[in-house]
């Protein structure tokens, strides 16, 4: 828990009111308990992380006791209690990752960003988490950036992605070699033909 | 219902309930830390693991696992043995081995459990966790690397207590039980985390490294804090007393204490009167019990019956209070009150004074009105036992009068006494519901009487009982909530104004007219002193509160915990204290003082041994000689005054502060410490609730 965390004041933007509302509308009422995963999420899409006033104002839209909500804000790893980066990535270094050489992917990252897991760039631009299998090792291996997948990656694409993302550009998600989807990585080995 | 087999016996148990349950029945020790009959079933520690056939070949949570017909349970097999062992590694993997540092040390069922269930030694080698420790109030303190998450203080404070405030966040290894935002726990029973918690995790504060157990005599007593009469149980080393734990009553508080009975022991040490006092000069200077008795008898000797005033106060055992009503009554004074806060009780029937559904009767009750009564703050315990009907379901809850936050949701009818004939005359929405009712009651604080128009409030409480179908055959609904300790014994003694005689409001009008000159107070101190100055004033109580600092003679008396005397509860039930430790310096029990000064007087009292004083009791009233039982019902007949209300004020609820209602508590550093910590969660409270305008704004539309 940060200083900020307490000070920070935290308020659904007018749209993101509008959406909560709408998520709410999807349980019965007097089961409101139930938006609370959806609306940290939108919380934390708005204000980049979870605060705890971001907490507590969930809890106080959704009539809830403020420890129901640290309580499942605490449990996911994937909501982030702490400030992050613009772009938080997330390397995976799983079983099939590893084989396949995240080792160099997280190698790229430490050299272009000069961070560690867990840090965040001075400027506030990246933030590099290590995380377990994120289901995807048909394509290894994998990073994820915020809510994109960037897939088949070596040093070089690695380098390029994060550069595109300095200049502040959005680059390619998706496999970097140019493959569909998770098709054979050395092109199609069944119905190459018509007939 | 279910038969089954428990370690070769049979047994047949009420369906619904759990393994555990049914072993219990049998005497069968099962082992258990998350457990608790008064709680909600967890089943997260393991440790009360049985083997039960049929069923897979592993063993089972016994406290989670419900009875079924032909079951064979094993309690004490190799295999449970080796789980429980098993599980027993496993709880103390994380756990320090710091119990000769630790406050839970001689009373921990970790400890116990260990030493009975576990194995000998710990092949353990890694590096334990360690836990910040968590702010938790004045009252508790934490340990968190302890901590077995067992989870009972969460459910305690969700459940019973009704603060939703402790939470377990993080998970697995990590987990942790805090408040997350380290502010003080909010309620009233906080204290009972400590009883709660199997572990030294949470421990109390106050007694923090002040004795071990087996230090300790244990004296069973019953508290006077509050009008309901909790059962607990004194912890004494030498002449102090160290801490106060509750006792098992289901009748009147379950196994829960409320803070203040429990905490503000440390006010029994502070601020003592332990040697009698005379005032010479406009300064108090300590003398013998022979000068001091003497000062008083020869005042009383030179007044008339008329000049003379008594009041008892909240503390007053039922000894004393029958021995200064005797004494006045032997000088022929009518000037008598026990009813010091000026509340409007009428004594026509037994039944009028009284809470009359009994404490355990809530558990009945399927609607519960409350007038002008704050039971969380006047009697927390109670509080607890309304939420747990609340809890059952099928309850309507409406309050009238000045609305406060109770732990439960209840409707608020309206705050001023106009509400009451509304109801009467069933022009109010809430009259249905009413009508509709089985077991309607209704708790009538002392806010709500004492005002002016006291009498005609109560009066037309009372005709809203009769109206709303609250008295029945076998089912009284008309409870009056008391907040002293002493009342319902002073109104059964009669301990209120002869023919002719004033009431306290009067009593002091006149003293500070002048026209009464003498006023003996018997451990009251909650009635304004300010205007007495041509008063004489006689003090008797063990505090140097407010009386005393009045007093021209002070008469040093007994604290509840130094004396074996009787109080009446709220519900009119006869208890005893006991003397744990004895009266400081020449304080002396209370009646004894009283019977010291008739004989001064030259008019001895007839009573020499405690003996006789309670035969006289009896003689009085004969509940006296059934001491701890549930009274019997009282019968209902005609009270109050029918005369409507003069004013429309809110029926305001009476205590300002949980944590400084009497004396005691008044002393009490512990207390003074809590009540400072409340008035700095309000203004958080208050900030918070500015702070979140625009959730608030989607409630409105």
């Amino acid at each position: 828990m940060n200083e900020s965390s307490e000070t920070v004041p935290f308020f659904f933007t007018a749209d993101n009111l509008k959406q909560a509302e709408d998520v709410i509308r999807r349980y019965p009422s007097g089961k409101q308990a139930a938006a609370t995963m959806p609306l940290l999420d939108l919380a934390q899409r708005q204000a980049g992380w979870l605060p705890r006033t971001a907490m507590d104002y969930v809890a106080n839209l959704l009539q809830i006791p403020s420890i129901s909500v640290y309580e499942v804000a605490t449990f996911y790893t994937m909501y982030r209690l702490h400030p992050i980066g613009r772009y938080h990535v997330k390397i995976c270094t799983s079983i099939s990752c590893f084989l396949c050489g995240s080792g160099k992917i997280l190698q790229t990252c430490r050299d272009i960003l000069c961070i560690n897991f867990g840090e965040t760039t001075i400027d506030k631009q990246f933030t590099i988490d290590e995380i377990e299998c994120a289901g995807a090792c048909v394509n290894a291996p994998i990073v994820q950036i915020g809510d994109d997948y960037f897939e088949d990656l070596d040093g070089v694409s690695m380098r390029k992605i994060l550069e595109s993302l300095k200049r502040g550009e959005q680059p390619k998600a998706g496999s970097q070699r140019g493959r569909q989807c998770s098709c054979p990585a050395g092109g199609p080995t069944t119905l190459k033909t018509e007939d | 219902m279910p038969k089954l087999t428990i370690d070769g016996i049979a047994i047949e148990v009420e369906p619904g309930s759990t393994v555990l349950q049914a072993c219990e029945q049998l005497e069968i020790e099962i082992p258990r830390f998350c457990y608790h009959e008064k709680l909600s079933i967890a089943g997260n520690c393991r440790m009360c693991l049985v083997e039960v056939s049929p069923g897979p070949q592993k063993p089972q949570a016994s406290c989670a696992l419900p009875v079924a017909d032909g079951m064979v349970v094993k309690t004490d097999s190799p295999m449970v043995r080796k789980a429980r062992r098993g599980v027993m590694e496993l709880l103390l993997i994380n756990h320090p081995l710091d119990c000769p540092i630790c406050d839970q040390g001689g009373e921990c069922d970790l400890q116990d459990q260990a030493m009975a269930y576990g194995g000998n030694s710990s092949r353990y080698h890694e590096e334990k966790r360690a836990v910040a420790d968590k702010y938790l109030g004045p009252l508790i303190k934490s340990h968190m690397t302890r901590c077995i998450h067992c989870t009972r203080c969460i459910r305690f404070m969700t459940e019973i207590a009704g603060v939703h405030e402790l939470g377990a966040v993080f998970r697995g290894e990590h987990m942790e039980i805090t408040t997350y935002v380290g502010k003080a726990l909010e309620s009233e029973l906080s204290g009972n985390l400590v009883d709660l918690c199997p572990v030294g995790a949470l421990t109390s504060r106050p007694y923090a490294f002040t004795a071990r157990p087996w230090e300790l005599r244990t004296t069973e007593s019953v508290d006077i804090l509050d009008a309901l009469g909790s059962a607990i149980r004194i912890d004494s080393r030498g002449a102090q007393v160290m801490r106060i734990l509750p006792r098992m009553n289901e009748d009147i508080n379950e196994e829960w204490i409320s803070d203040k009975t429990r905490h503000a022991c440390d006010g029994l040490l502070i601020r003592r009167l332990d040697t009698p006092y005379v005032r010479h000069d406009g300064k108090l200077q300590p003398v013998t019990w022979r000068e001091a008795l003497t000062a008083v008898a020869k005042r009383l000797k030179t007044l008339k019956p008329e000049q003379i005033a008594a009041i008892a106060g909240d503390l007053a055992d039922c000894e004393s209070m029958i021995a200064l009503k005797d004494l006045m009554g032997s000088l022929g004074v009518v000037n008598i009150d026990c009813r010091q806060d000026g509340a409007a009780l009428d004594t026509a029937v037994p039944a009028a004074y009284r809470f009359n559904t009994t404490i355990a009767g809530v558990d009945l009750a399927d609607v519960i009105l409350l007038i002008g009564t704050d039971p969380r703050r006047e009697a927390a315990v109670l509080n607890a036992r309304l939420r747990k009907r609340w809890l059952t379901g099928h309850v309507e809850i409406a309050t009238i009068g000045t609305p406060v936050d109770l732990t439960y949701p209840a409707q608020s009818l309206g705050d001023g006494p106009a509400v009451l004939i509304e109801l009467i005359e069933e022009r109010h929405p809430f009259s249905q519901k009413l009508k509709m009712a089985k077991r309607p009651m209704l708790i009538l604080g002392q806010g709500a009487l004492a005002r002016s128009d006291g009498m005609a409030v109560l009066g037309l409480v009372r005709r809203l009982a009769e109206t709303a179908n609250m008295i029945q055959e076998g089912w009284n609904g008309f409870n009056i909530l008391h907040t002293a300790a002493a009342r319902v014994g002073g109104l059964m003694l009669g301990f209120v104004p002869g023919q002719g005689g004033h009431g306290v409001t009067a009593i002091l009008d006149q003293a500070s007219r002048g026209t009464i000159s003498f006023l003996y107070l018997l451990n009251a101190d909650e009635v304004n002193l300010s205007t007495l100055d041509r008063t004489f004033v006689v003090y008797q109580g063990h505090h140097g509160d407010a009386g005393a600092k009045r007093a021209d003679v002070i008469l040093p008396g007994a604290a509840y915990t130094e004396k074996n005397a009787l109080y009446v509860n709220t519900e009119g039930r006869v208890q005893n204290t006991k003397l744990a430790v004895f009266p400081p310096g020449h304080a002396r029990e209370d009646w004894k003082i009283v019977r010291a000064l008739s004989e001064r007087m030259g008019r001895p009292l007839p009573y020499d041994t405690h003996a006789d004083v309670r035969a006289r009791l009896v003689a009085v009233d004969a509940a006296f000689a059934t001491v701890g039982v549930t009274p019997a019902p009282a019968a209902w007949g005609v009270f109050g005054e029918a005369t409507s209300f003069t004013e429309s004020l809110p029926l305001r609820t009476c205590h300002e502060n949980f944590y400084r209602t009497d004396p005691i508590s008044r002393a009490s550093s512990k207390m003074a410490e809590c009540a400072e910590v409340q008035a700095e969660l309000e203004s958080i409270k208050k900030s918070i609730k500015k702070g979140h305008h625009l959730g608030q704004e989607r409630e409105d539309d």
